[in-house]
This record gives structure tokens, C-alpha cells and sequence, in this order.
């Protein structure tokens, strides 16, 4: 019974409910106070239409957003060691996890999918600050090195967005650890010549900022997302002073050199499908409604999209069903 | 003059008495009080013995926080010759938090790197108490470059409460810094030791302590957070930072447990402050012996055996 109504139901529920019937079909800007439709909202990527403010998008609604079609394949992570320390503070570890799998709806704190973007084939991961802070323990580091193992196996660029307390408090040293770990995980992409971009999101702070995520080749932020080893209030008490406006936002990092761009969350998208396809050497994406991509279901077919990809995008091919050019690129695979 | 921590007053109190009595009896000829001050040392060292065989974890921060507990710079006088400072990171600054330089281990060259708390008020302020600003890191990618073009091992002593947290520091890339400096520590094709000699706190110490081979001193801790700073999250109060303690494994025989830390060097009775030199020339036996662990290996396989033991930490947790 445990297991359906902690696991099972919430996850089911996540399918239907929580998009299809909001309890608030109102939602209310953080920032400017107007009220939001909620379709409207979630149609602008939860970026307020009225003064641009960026609210927080949870990992699964953005890349329907971003996939092509909003077609996506889940990249499977190896469970680690549950409660690997035995930790309890007011609550055990066990319990904290079961509360943030309930509200969420997710069963960790990173999603990692493979997909097509503008006919672009790439890995995607994404950290979920609603699912305790989006914190680093062992699955997240666990999540990072999947999605870069997976992407050098389907020589993919991997698109990372970031969002972060920082390490998971109840993983201790082992939550430290995740910064080698993932650092680890960047060095084979580094190696294998893929690019790696790093998006980073509100907020991005701590040891996830300290690791993989300013390790990218590229990094971008959303407009006025916090990006910071050490947090503001920590700051303050050390120096006992005020600190600037802006301080340790996107934009104040992009004046000190710290960021290549700050790009707002609805056209990320298309800046995203622009460098990776440079990036890549590929052609310029052709623009516009193009049909769905079919879901990706085994190993080869992101082999076969990928080819795809690369006919749909080139003018002077004529474009071949997918299916066809599988079986010429299989043996090379292999 | 041996600084007590708050747990070790019943202590002080006996140490304090023997004392006064041999003082007594300095003054007074006639006195003979060697029995009865015999007979205090006796009890104060059967304490000690006992406060230091069941050191709580939270009291093992204090030992590893000791402003008399030798230091980076102690280690390095006392472990290295010809030790030829290198300074800067060729961007903005000399970080003082972080030393560092070329020097001969038993005559070997090497290069040697280390976090310094300093340990009076004036070079307390010169170090930063420890906590390093961008350009410590900075500093230490460029000295890891230098030893891996010229092949020669490099030796880290971690020490620090963690990364400074400053107006400046984060403007000049506090997170970019430490992060390439973990990258760096998995990059170079030379044996990477590590011995965490005091505190190991955070991101500041795993920029440095990324290595082949990690060892601990007996009383030092190494953790994500202090446990301070994780009671004031998870408990809402800072002064629960004994039961953090407790719950975060910072200890090195937690850590020795979890794989985390690779040996244990033991500390003289009473902590490495009460035995200086003994504690200093384990420290020393403890890296001849990680060192000759690695002779022979080929900077590829150095590399590949590095990420390796990265990827595998923390698959079986503590029941390990």
C-alpha cells in the first residue's frame, strides 16, 4: 500500500492532474503582482507577460517546451545508496525524500532525457529546484554522468540547466563528493571533442556552481537568476556591510566576465539550436512548423535522427524517411 | 603554554593544580610535594587519555580548529627542504590563504601546496584565517600546470574552514576558481596526495584534495558544511551544531568508513597540538607511503585511476 500511495500515485497524478486541472486557474507574478492566466503563463514558459519576470519551471514542463514536438526520452539513472548516511536532523532522510517525491511528483532532484531540438540531436538534464532545492546528492551526481555518458556514446552535445541550493545537506561529504564526480563527468565530454553548455537557472548557488555548473563551454543565464557560491545573507554577516543591487545576479555576472550571455527563458531555445549547430559544424536549422520527430525507443533510433536531422537540414538533399537511412549508418555505429 | 578547548576544563583544573603545588614548592625548599604532584599528573593523564579515546565529533572540530595545532607552514618547514615559495596567480593577486612552491621531499622534487591559517592575530589576518579568495585557487591550477610539465608530484595539505565568502571573491569568480581547480586536480598526468590536516571544509578543501590518494589526521574533519552552518539550515538554529556533527560523518573514521579518505594517520595523545613533532613526522611517513604507491604509474593510467575512484565513491554508503 506504502508503495502505491507514495510512488504510484504521485507519479500518476503527475501525468494528469497537476497540468490539466490547476487548483488556481490564477497565478499571481512574484514580481510585478499581476495576475497571470495560468495557460497564458505556462504557454510564456512561466515568464510573466507582463514584466518578464522569470519564475521557476520545473524540469519536465520545460523540456516539453523545448524538445522538438515535446518529444523526449527519459535517460534512465542507476539508483544510488539510499540514505547512504543514516541521516536524521528533525526528520529522517527517508522521510524528507518520500515528502518531496509527494509534492513533486518526481522521484529525484534531475531529469535527463535525450531529444531533438530544431532537428538538432542532443541530451538534455535538467535540476528540479522545487525537489528539496534541487540539492546534489548521489543521484544528481549519478544523473550528470549518465546524461554525459550517454551523450558521448550518441556523440551528442549535452545542454545542461542548472538550479541549486547547493550539495544535499543530509548526503554530507558524499554530496561534496559529487563535485569531482561531475567534474569527472564534464572531462569525458571535453574529451570526446561534445560540446557542453550550461544554462544556468534561478538559483544556481554552492557547490553546484563550484563544480559542473561554470564548466561549461558556453554558459548562459536567465535574466536575474542568482548565481553564487556563497549566498548573499552569508556575505553580509561576513563583511557586515550592504551589498550592491544586483549583486551576484545573472546580469552583474555577465558585467564581471563571469557569463558569455543572459538570455531570457523564451528564447533560449532558439539561441540553444544556434550554438550547438555551429558548435557541431552542422548547418543552419531550418525554421518553422516542422512535423514531430517520432519518439525515441531504442538505442538506434537516435542514430537514425540524427541523420535525419542532418538531410531535413540540408536544401540540397532530398529529405529521406528516417527509416531508410538507419540500416547505411548501423554498421558504422557499431 | 597549552590553550584548553571548553571540553577539556576539568582538565586544565588538574594540570593547573600540579602546577600551582610545584610552583609551591619552588618557593618552599622544605616542601616535598613530588608524590602528590605525581600523583595529579597521573590523574590528569589517565583524563586525557580518556576525553581523547571518546572525542564526539563535534569536539573533534575543536581539536581540528586548535589555533596551536601545526599548520601548513609547520609541515612544510618541518617536511621539505630548499621549499621555494611561488606566489600569484598572474590575474589580479598573491593569495595568502593558499602557499605554495617547489621544494625537495626527501630530496625528491615536488611540488607542495597548502591552505595556511597563520597563528597570531597578525598572520591570522595575513592568511585569511585560511579561506582562500579566487586567486588561491587560481594560484594553484597554475602550480599543478607547472608540476605536470615537469613531472613532478604534487602534495597538498588541506586546512581551511572554506572558500572566503566576500564581495570580491564572487565578483572575481569564487565558484569558476574552485571549480577549475577540482578540474585541474583530475587533468594532471602526476601523482596528486592529499592529507587534510586540520579542517576540510568544503569546496575549498576538495579544490585541493581531489587526489590519488586522500589521508586524514586522526582529529582533523572534512564535511560539505561546518556544523555550524548545517544546523542553522537543517535545525534553524546554529546551536545545534553537536547533533550535526553527529549526523554528518565528518569525522575520519566515518570517512575512512565510506572510502572517502583512503588512511588515517594516528594523532599523539591529546591531539597533534600536544605532540607537535610526532604529529608532523607521521604526517610525513603517511605521504612517503602514498607516494611509493604511485611510483611507476604512467600519467594515463594516473589520470584514468584518479576519475576512476571519483566515479566509484559513495556506491555502497556507509553499510560499506
Amino acid at each position: 500500500m506504502n508503495w502505491i500511495t507514495n510512488y504510484v500515485r504521485p507519479r500518476i497524478n503527475s501525468i494528469f492532474s497537476r497540468r490539466e486541472m490547476p487548483e488556481n486557474l490564477w497565478q499571481k507574478c512574484d514580481e510585478c503582482g499581476t495576475m497571470l492566466f495560468h495557460r497564458e503563463l505556462s504557454d510564456n514558459l512561466n515568464v510573466c507577460t507582463n514584466c518578464g519576470h522569470h519564475m521557476a519551471i520545473s524540469p519536465r514542463a520545460r523540456f516539453q517546451a523545448f524538445f522538438d514536438g515535446g518529444i523526449f526520452a527519459e535517460i534512465a539513472v542507476p539508483d544510488p545508496v539510499a540514505d547512504p548516511l543514516q541521516f536524521r536532523d528533525q526528520k529522517k532522510y527517508p522521510d524528507r525524500m518520500k515528502a518531496a517525491q509527494k509534492s513533486t511528483g518526481e522521484k529525484e532532484a534531475m531529469l535527463v532525457a535525450t531529444g531533438e531540438i530544431g532537428r538538432t540531436p542532443i541530451v538534455a538534464a535538467a535540476q528540479d529546484f522545487s525537489f528539496m532545492g534541487g540539492s546534489m546528492g548521489m543521484y544528481v551526481g549519478n544523473a550528470i554522468i549518465a546524461a554525459a555518458e550517454e551523450a558521448v556514446k550518441l556523440k551528442r552535445p549535452l545542454i545542461l540547466f542548472s538550479a541549486a541550493g547547493g550539495a544535499r545537506m543530509q548526503e554530507g561529504i558524499l554530496s561534496l563528493m559529487q563535485m569531482p564526480r561531475t567534474t569527472v563527468a564534464v572531462q569525458m565530454l571535453k574529451e570526446a571533442g561534445l560540446p557542453y553548455i550550461v544554462v544556468l537557472t534561478h538559483p544556481t548557488t554552492g557547490g553546484v556552481t563550484a563544480s559542473y555548473a561554470m564548466l561549461g563551454d558556453v554558459q548562459i543565464a536567465e535574466p536575474n537568476a542568482l548565481i553564487c557560491f556563497a549566498g548573499p545573507r552569508v556575505i553580509e554577516q561576513t563583511i557586515r556591510e550592504k551589498l550592491p543591487d544586483g549583486f551576484q545576479r545573472a546580469e552583474y555576472l555577465l558585467d564581471h566576465g563571469m557569463l558569455d550571455r543572459v538570455t531570457p527563458r523564451t528564447e533560449l531555445r532558439d539561441e540553444l539550436i544556434n550554438i550547438t549547430r555551429m558548435l557541431l559544424g552542422l548547418p543552419p536549422a531550418i525554421r518553422g512548423d516542422l512535423p514531430a520527430p517520432e519518439a525515441e525507443t531504442d538505442a538506434t533510433a537516435p542514430e537514425a535522427a540524427a541523420t535525419a536531422a542532418e538531410t531535413a537540414a540540408a536544401p540540397t538533399k532530398e529529405s529521406k524517411p528516417a527509416k531508410d537511412a538507419k540500416p547505411a549508418k548501423d554498421p558504422k555505429s557499431k | 603554554m597549552t590553550q584548553y578547548l571548553d571540553f577539556e576544563k576539568p582538565l586544565a583544573e588538574i594540570e593547573g593544580k600540579a602546577e600551582e603545588l610545584r610552583a609551591l614548592a619552588r618557593a618552599n625548599e622544605e616542601m616535598d610535594v613530588t608524590g602528590e604532584a605525581a600523583a595529579l599528573d597521573a590523574k590528569a593523564a589517565a583524563l586525557l587519555s580518556d576525553l581523547y579515546q571518546h572525542l564526539t565529533p563535534w569536539r573533534k572540530c575543536q581539536v581540528a580548529r586548535h589555533p596551536q595545532r601545526p599548520h601548513c607552514r609547520d609541515y612544510i618547514d618541518a617536511l621539505f627542504t630548499e621549499y621555494t615559495p611561488l606566489a600569484g596567480d598572474r590575474n589580479f593577486a598573491d593569495d595568502l590563504a593558499v602557499m605554495g612552491g617547489l621544494a625537495r621531499f626527501d630530496d625528491r622534487p615536488v611540488m607542495v601546496i597548502g591552505q595556511e591559517k597563520g597563528d597570531d592575530t597578525k598572520s591570522r589576518i595575513q592568511h585569511n584565517f585560511g579561506m582562500a579568495r579566487p586567486e588561491g585557487y587560481r594560484k594553484a591550477v597554475r602550480l599543478m600546470e607547472m608540476a605536470d610539465k615537469f613531472g613532478l608530484p604534487v602534495i597538498t595539505l588541506v586546512d581551511t574552514p572554506g572558500a572566503y565568502p566576500g564581495k570580491g571573491a564572487e565578483e572575481r569568480g569564487q565558484s569558476e576558481a574552485i571549480a577549475r581547480s577540482t578540474e585541474k586536480c583530475l587533468q594532471i598526468g602526476v601523482p596528486l596526495v592529499s592529507v587534510i590536516i586540520g579542517e576540510g571544509g568544503s569546496g575549498g578543501a576538495v579544490a585541493l584534495a581531489t587526489a590519488d590518494r586522500v589521508a586524514m589526521l586522526e582529529h582533523s574533519v572534512y564535511s560539505v558544511i561546518t556544523p555550524e552552518g548545517c544546523a542553522s539550515i537543517l535545525w534553524k538554529d546554529a546551536e545545534k551544531m553537536r547533533e550535526a556533527a553527529e549526523a554528518m560523518r565528518l569525522t575520519a573514521q566515518d570517512l575512512l568508513k565510506l572510502k572517502v579518505v583512503d588512511r588515517m594517520i594516528p594523532e599523539p595523545l591529546g591531539g597533534a597540538h600536544r605532540g607537535r613533532e610526532a604529529a608532523i613526522a607521521a604526517v610525513g611517513d603517511t605521504l612517503r607511503a602514498m607516494l611509493a604507491e604511485m611510483d611507476g604509474k604512467k600519467p594515463k593510467a594516473l589520470i584514468k585511476e584518479r576519475r576512476q575512484k571519483f566515479l566509484n565513491m559513495g556506491a555502497q554508503g556507509l553499510a560499506a
